[in-house]
C-alpha cells in the first residue's frame, strides 16, 4: 500500500517536474512584462518536434536536448524583438489575438514540416528499462525526470535567489517601473529572459515528450496546464509556480488512477474554485498583494 | 459611433434622420443575404453555416467588443446552446421554435451563473476562469454519454417543421430563411442595445471601470446583463447549428471554437456592427479556398491574418475604408475632424 502511494507521488512529480520546465519562463515573462503569452506552449512544441527529428535519426540523445533548447530559445528571442515588443504597450486583448495567431502558425508549419501524426522522440535504451530505485522498480525515464528536473529547479532557484540577475528580475517583476526608475535596463533583461525562459520550455517539451507527446494540437491543448501552473501559482512568482505544478502533477495522477472517468473534468472544476477562492492565485509576489 | 448625434437619435427609431447613403449601407448586406438565397442554390448550407457563425461573432462582439469582456469561453455557450437544443429535440418535442427558445432560456441562466461567479475577477485570472469553463463543460459533455452521446455525438436529432408549415429539407431552403430571420432579429436588438443608454455606459466600463464606478454606474451589473445576453445570442446561434446539421458533435466546445469565433471578429472589427458578418465571411471563404492549397495551410494563413491584424490593423478589414479616408484627408490637407 505505502509502495502504491508512494508510485502515485513519484509519478506526479515527475509529471510536475515537465510541467514546471515548461511554465517557468512563462511565469516569469508575465509576471515581468504582463504579456498573456499563449503561445508559450508552441515553444516547447518545437523543443519536442526538434528532439524528435533528431533522436529518430539516430544523433546523440544530449545533442538533440541540447538543439531542442536552443533553438525554441533563439525563435523566442526573434519573436520577442518582432512581435512581442509591439505588444507591451497594447491591452491583453490584442495579446491574447496576437499570441493565438503564432500558435494557429506554429501549429500549420509543424504539421505541414512534420505531418499531422503524433511524433515520438526517441528515448536511449537505458532510460526505457526499469530500474532499482530501493523498495521497486520504477521507469528510469520518470526518474530520470525527476533528477533533471530538480537540478534545473535548484540552479534556477540559486540563481533567483542569490545572483544579481535574479536580484534584478525579482526587483522588476515586483516594480518594473521603481526598477527602470534606479537604472536597470528592463528591457535587455526582458528579452534575455524571454530567450531562457523559451529554451526552458524547449527543454521541457523534449525531455517531458514521454508524457506529453510532440502533435499538432500540442499548443492548444497543453497551453491549459501550463497557464494553470503560472496563475494558480501566482504570476511572477517562481515558488509559486513550483507548487502549483507539483500540486497539478500529484493532483492529475491521483484523479487517473483513483477517480478515472471523472479527473479531467475535476482539475478544472478545482482550478475554478481555487481561483474564485484566491484570484492573485497561491503565492504571488509582493507586488500582486 | 462617436458622433455625438447619434447618441440623441438612439431615443427615436434606429433609422430616423439616416443619410440615404448610410441608409444603402445598411441595406446592401442584407440585399445580399437574399440575393444568395436566389442565385447560389448549391451553396445554401455554406451561407447557412456562415450566417449561423456571424451570429455567434456577433454575440462575442458584444461581450468582447463593447463591454471589453476579455474572453476565450465563448464556445461555451455555443456548444450549450447547441446541446440544450438537440436534447430539446430528442426528449422534449421536435418543434424547432420552441427547442431554440429553450436553449437560448437555459444558455441565459449559464451566462447568468457563470458570470455571476467570475466577473469579479480580472485580467488573466478571468481569461483562465472563462477557459476553465470551456473546458469543464467540454470534458463533462465528453464523459455523459447518456445525455451528450459523447465523442460520437448527439444522433437521432427529430428536427419538425416550422410552424408545422417549412419543412427543413436536404437543400437548406428553410435551414437558410431561418436562420437569416433569426439573425436579422438578433442584430436589431443588439444595435438598439449597443445605441442605448446601456450601451452607452458599456463603452465607458471598456474605457475606464474605475471612473465608471466612481461616478455612480453598477459596473458588475451591466457586466453580467452584457455577459448574460451575450451568452442566449450565442446560445441561439448554437441551436441554429444543432438544427440545421440535425447534429451536434464534442467539437462546439472545443477552444478551438472559441479562438475561431474570436478570429472571425477581429479580422473584421470589433464594435462596428458588420464586422462580424465581414470577418466570418472572409474566413470562410479564405478556409474553403486555402483547404484546396493543403489541409493546414489555412491555420497558417489564418494566424498570419491574426497577427497582421493585430499589428498593422487594429480595427479589422472594417476599417480599411476609414484608414483609407484618413490617408485622403491626409494627402488632400484637409484637417480630420477629431
Amino acid at each position: 500500500m505505502l509502495s502504491f502511494a508512494a508510485t502515485v507521488l513519484l509519478d506526479g512529480v515527475s509529471y510536475g517536474m515537465v510541467l514546471f520546465l515548461i511554465s517557468v519562463g512563462l511565469t516569469i515573462t508575465m509576471g515581468l512584462m504582463r504579456v498573456v503569452n499563449l503561445a508559450h506552449g508552441s515553444f516547447a512544441m518545437i523543443g519536442g518536434y526538434i528532439a524528435g527529428y533528431f533522436t529518430q535519426r539516430g544523433y546523440n540523445f544530449y545533442v538533440a536536448l541540447a538543439v531542442a533548447a536552443i533553438i525554441p530559445g533563439i525563435l523566442g528571442g526573434l519573436c520577442e524583438v518582432t512581435v512581442y515588443r509591439p505588444l507591451y504597450r497594447k491591452g491583453e486583448l490584442s495579446q491574447v489575438l496576437l499570441t493565438i495567431g503564432l500558435v494557429f502558425v506554429a501549429t500549420a508549419a509543424v504539421t505541414e514540416i512534420f505531418g499531422a501524426f503524433p511524433y515520438p522522440v526517441k528515448f536511449p535504451e537505458y532510460l526505457t528499462r526499469p530500474i532499482d530505485i530501493g523498495f521497486r522498480t520504477y521507469p528510469g525515464y520518470r526518474v530520470f525526470l525527476i533528477v533533471v528536473g530538480a537540478i534545473i529547479a535548484a540552479i534556477l532557484w540559486w540563481v533567483i535567489d542569490n545572483s544579481i540577475y535574479g536580484a534584478r528580475l525579482r526587483a522588476a517583476v515586483d516594480n518594473a517601473r521603481m526598477a527602470r526608475a534606479v537604472g536597470m535596463n528592463v528591457n535587455l533583461l526582458f528579452t534575455g529572459t524571454f530567450v531562457v525562459g523559451c529554451a526552458l520550455a524547449g527543454l521541457g517539451g523534449a525531455i517531458g515528450a514521454g508524457i506529453l507527446t510532440p502533435e499538432p494540437s500540442y499548443s492548444l491543448k497543453y497551453v491549459v496546464l501550463f497557464l494553470i501552473v503560472v496563475i494558480v501559482g501566482g504570476e511572477g512568482s517562481f515558488k509559486g509556480s513550483f507548487v502549483a505544478a507539483m500540486a497539478l502533477g500529484i493532483i492529475d495522477t491521483m484523479g487517473k488512477y483513483f477517480i478515472a472517468p471523472a479527473a479531467p473534468y475535476l482539475l478544472y472544476v478545482a482550478v475554478f474554485l481555487l481561483l474564485l477562492w484566491r484570484p492573485q492565485g497561491l503565492l504571488p509576489p509582493k507586488s500582486a498583494t | 459611433m462617436t458622433n455625438p448625434s447619434e447618441t440623441q437619435k438612439a431615443g427615436g427609431g434606429l433609422l430616423a434622420g439616416m443619410s440615404p447613403w448610410a441608409l444603402a449601407g445598411h441595406a446592401l448586406p442584407w440585399a445580399i443575404a437574399i440575393g444568395f438565397f436566389f442565385i447560389a442554390e448549391g451553396y445554401l448550407s455554406f451561407g447557412t453555416q456562415i450566417i449561423i457563425w456571424i451570429l455567434f461573432a456577433l454575440s462575442l462582439d458584444l461581450a468582447l467588443g463593447y463591454a471589453g469582456i476579455v474572453t476565450l469561453g465563448q464556445a461555451a455557450f455555443f456548444g450549450f446552446g447547441a446541446y440544450a437544443a438537440g436534447w430539446f429535440s430528442i426528449h422534449v418535442s421536435p418543434d424547432p421554435i420552441l427547442g431554440h427558445l429553450f436553449a437560448i432560456g437555459l444558455t441565459a441562466i449559464v451566462g447568468l451563473i457563470s458570470g455571476a461567479l467570475i466577473l469579479h475577477t480580472t485580467g488573466v485570472t478571468f481569461l483562465m476562469l472563462t477557459l476553465a469553463t470551456v473546458l469543464i463543460m467540454f470534458e463533462y459533455a465528453n464523459q455523459a454519454k447518456e445525455i451528450t452521446g459523447g465523442d460520437d455525438g448527439l444522433q437521432g436529432m427529430k428536427v419538425g417543421p416550422i410552424f408545422g408549415k417549412y419543412e427543413f429539407n436536404l437543400f437548406g431552403h428553410t435551414a437558410y430563411v431561418y436562420s437569416l430571420i433569426v439573425l436579422f432579429i438578433w442584430f436589431v436588438i443588439m444595435w438598439r442595445v449597443v445605441k442605448s443608454p446601456f450601451g452607452r455606459s458599456l463603452d465607458g466600463i471598456r474605457q475606464n471601470a474605475r471612473r465608471m464606478r466612481a461616478i455612480g454606474t453598477p459596473v458588475w451589473w451591466r457586466l453580467l446583463a452584457v455577459y448574460t445576453l451575450s451568452a442566449a445570442m450565442a446560445g441561439s446561434a448554437g441551436a441554429l447549428s444543432a438544427h440545421a446539421t440535425r447534429f451536434v458533435g464534442l467539437s462546439v466546445l472545443s477552444l478551438l471554437t472559441s479562438g475561431i469565433v474570436t478570429v472571425m471578429l477581429i479580422l473584421g472589427g470589433t464594435r462596428r456592427l458588420y464586422g462580424a458578418f465581414v470577418g466570418a465571411i472572409v474566413y470562410f471563404v479564405v478556409q474553403d479556398y486555402t483547404a484546396k492549397i493543403s489541409p493546414y495551410f489555412w491555420e497558417f494563413i489564418v494566424g498570419g491574418m491574426l497577427i497582421a491584424t493585430v499589428l498593422f490593423l487594429e480595427g479589422g478589414l472594417m476599417d480599411l475604408g476609414g484608414i483609407a479616408r484618413r490617408q485622403w484627408e491626409r494627402l488632400t490637407g484637409k484637417a480630420s475632424k477629431p
